[in-house]
């Protein structure tokens, strides 16, 4: 329903937008608050492709290579790591942010897009370890053994045998980690103080807040920065859905 | 009886297996592997949270670092505890983490039972209701607030729909709620309190259900239902068939299936949701900060955005850090159980 709410007022022209009428359709259909919130949010946008997508690429790999190494070469001790490891998941981040903030600033990332991105690779390891090292477990360790008997060792198991199998598990921690990544706000708010670098959710939020913008563009904003996440749900929903569900459901 | 003299047969398995060296490659490249990202985990996560944990004792609380500890060590745990916003951020996230939990949980477990009667049509309705997962919690509050906005939006239905007109004829007044806007408390229970802690009357804030929370209770909901249906339609389909089908022939009722059969059945799926959507509500921020901010009285103030608020904008850091510090021990007094039994397992 709420869907309906931010469409609809979206293509409404400024001058139709009062809260009175926010169950009516548009009278005319005007695509000036759209062409508003593009122009406003245009630039952030560019900067939350340039965070999601590299950050989404090298949480995967990691992700991937810690939960094989988790699922198939078990050691001891590593389920204690990997206990600790999947903890970093739940914490709140509000925990961290003080010495975060500190430690980026000392390697001089604070305040840049990498320095976000290097924010969610690490912070996106635990559940992208999860996700993977549930998706190997599944996978018999029969397989292990015999490329081990035909000579293969960790790396080339995992680069000729594990990767090819696993490229639907790519897609699912490709996806999740897109969505969470693109929707998130605290980061993105407090590691990059300067609007012009800023994801485009923080955008958003200063958009609504801010006193001189007519409520048709936010609306149009809101979908804009909603249309990635929503498209990707629409047309790979099942994947998404395995993601939800491995990384939450054990056994 | 001459006893048999069983030999015991060691056959070297050498010839088959190779003798796995102390320092071959497979036994150091697994931990070798895994070391960049321990270490980051262990330094990002742990390393920091004490960290966090230093300031908040520290002396930090202006734009000056200062790491001296404070005297005594526990004085802005104090200073926090006796704030009354901090005792409205309590009981907010208090009310809305069972409000959610119940809404989310409740809805999402019928959502899955209608699915699982096939009373809707199958994918299309789980897509849907699932959908909302996929936006922010900016865009999702964004959309509330203006839906929600007392002048109109959900009031205007109301309206609409002849509620109004028919409250007012009979005398009584219009539904017209504040919504967001409304600083009351419903359920005000600081008298309750009183006479069981004397204190409790001296807790300057009212200690109940804030209207102002109900729209953002509504809102979480709709955004996190369509997890907790997942959660039960996958834990349904592990229900086998056969033992509802026994329970029919036992000449149970098909309610009784549900109840009987069923139900118990899901309780690790209600487990595990209600911890995962306990985490997440209550840690709760950017849907708050988008729709409502701090609310009027601190209505609908959350720890998330005290953090927020301190740390930022006040530049009180030691306040801020232990607000967190508070928050990571509430959430990990729910994490910690669920994976140490999980994980146990495993």
């Amino acid at each position: 329903m709420p869907i309906y709410v931010m469409v609809v007022t979206g293509l409404k022209q400024a001058q139709n937008v009062s809260l009175s009428t926010m169950w009516h359709l548009p009278t005319q259909l005007s695509g000036g608050g759209f062409l508003e919130a593009w122009r406003r949010l245009y630039p952030n946008l560019g900067n939350s492709l340039q965070l999601t997508i590299p950050a989404t690429v090298f949480s995967s790999i990691f992700g991937a290579i810690n939960g094989y190494i988790f699922a198939k070469w078990k050691f001891r001790g590593s389920n204690t790591l990997f206990a600790l490891l999947v903890f970093g998941m739940f914490i709140p981040y509000q925990s961290i942010l003080i010495p975060l903030i500190q430690f980026l600033e000392q390697i001089k990332l604070y305040g840049t897009v990498w320095g976000l991105v290097l924010v969610h690779v690490i912070y996106g390891l635990p559940i992208c370890s999860l996700i993977f090292r549930n998706f190997f477990a599944n996978i018999p360790d029969e397989l292990v053994e015999a490329a081990r008997i035909d000579g293969a060792g960790v790396v080339k198991t995992f680069w000729l045998v594990m990767l090819p199998l696993a490229l639907p598990a790519f897609v699912v921690v490709g996806i999740f980690q897109f969505t969470n990544v693109w929707n998130d706000f605290l980061f993105g708010v407090t590691i990059l103080p300067n609007p012009n670098s800023q994801p485009v959710t923080v955008a958003l939020n200063n958009l609504s807040g801010s006193f001189s913008v007519d409520w048709n563009v936010v609306m149009a904003g809101a979908v804009i920065v909603a249309l990635p996440t929503a498209l990707i749900y629409i047309l790979l929903g099942r994947f998404f859905v395995r993601g939800l569900l491995s990384g939450s459901v054990k056994g | 009886m001459p006893t048999a003299k069983v030999s015991t047969f060691r056959p070297d398995l050498s010839i088959v297996q190779p003798r796995r060296k102390r320092f071959s490659a497979e036994r150091i490249l697994p931990p070798l592997i895994l070391f960049p990202s321990m270490t980051a985990i262990l330094t990002f996560v742990y390393i920091f949270i004490l960290i966090t944990v230093w300031v908040s004792l520290s002396r930090w609380g202006t734009l000056r670092i200062d790491w001296r500890l404070r005297d005594p060590w526990f004085a802005t745990y104090g200073q926090m505890f006796a704030m009354p916003r901090w005792h409205a951020d309590l009981r907010n996230v208090f009310v809305f983490t069972i409000l959610f939990l119940s809404g989310s949980i409740g809805f999402g477990l019928l959502l899955a039972l209608f699915l699982d009667r096939r009373l809707l049509g199958h994918p299309i309705f789980r897509n849907i209701f699932l959908f909302p997962y996929a936006l922010s919690f900016i865009v999702t509050g964004i959309a509330w607030r203006w839906i929600f906005n007392p002048e109109t939006g959900i009031n205007l239905l109301f309206d609409g729909l002849g509620i109004n007109k028919w409250l007012t004829s009979i005398g009584a007044a219009p539904f017209k709620p504040g919504w967001t806007t409304d600083p009351s408390v419903l359920f005000s229970i600081n008298e309750a309190l009183g006479h069981v802690f004397p204190e409790a009357k001296s807790i300057s804030i009212h200690m109940g259900i804030p209207i102002a929370l109900i729209p953002v209770v509504v809102a979480a909901c709709w955004q996190l239902t369509g997890f907790a249906m997942s959660m039960y339609i996958a834990g349904l389909a592990t229900v086998p068939n056969d033992l509802r089908e026994a329970a029919r022939i036992d000449g149970a009722t098909e309610f009784q299936v549900y109840t009987k059969v069923v139900m118990p059945l899901l309780r690790p799926v209600t487990v595990s949701t209600a911890i995962i959507l306990g985490h997440v509500s209550l840690k709760i921020f950017d849907l708050i900060f988008a729709m409502t901010g701090t609310g009027p009285g601190f209505a609908t103030d959350v720890p998330g955005i005290f953090v927020f608020d301190q740390t930022f904008k006040a530049t009180r850091y030691n306040l801020g850090a232990a607000a967190s510090i508070v928050m990571l021990l509430l959430v990990a007094l729910v994490i910690v159980p669920y994976l140490w039994r999980n994980l146990r397992r495993n």
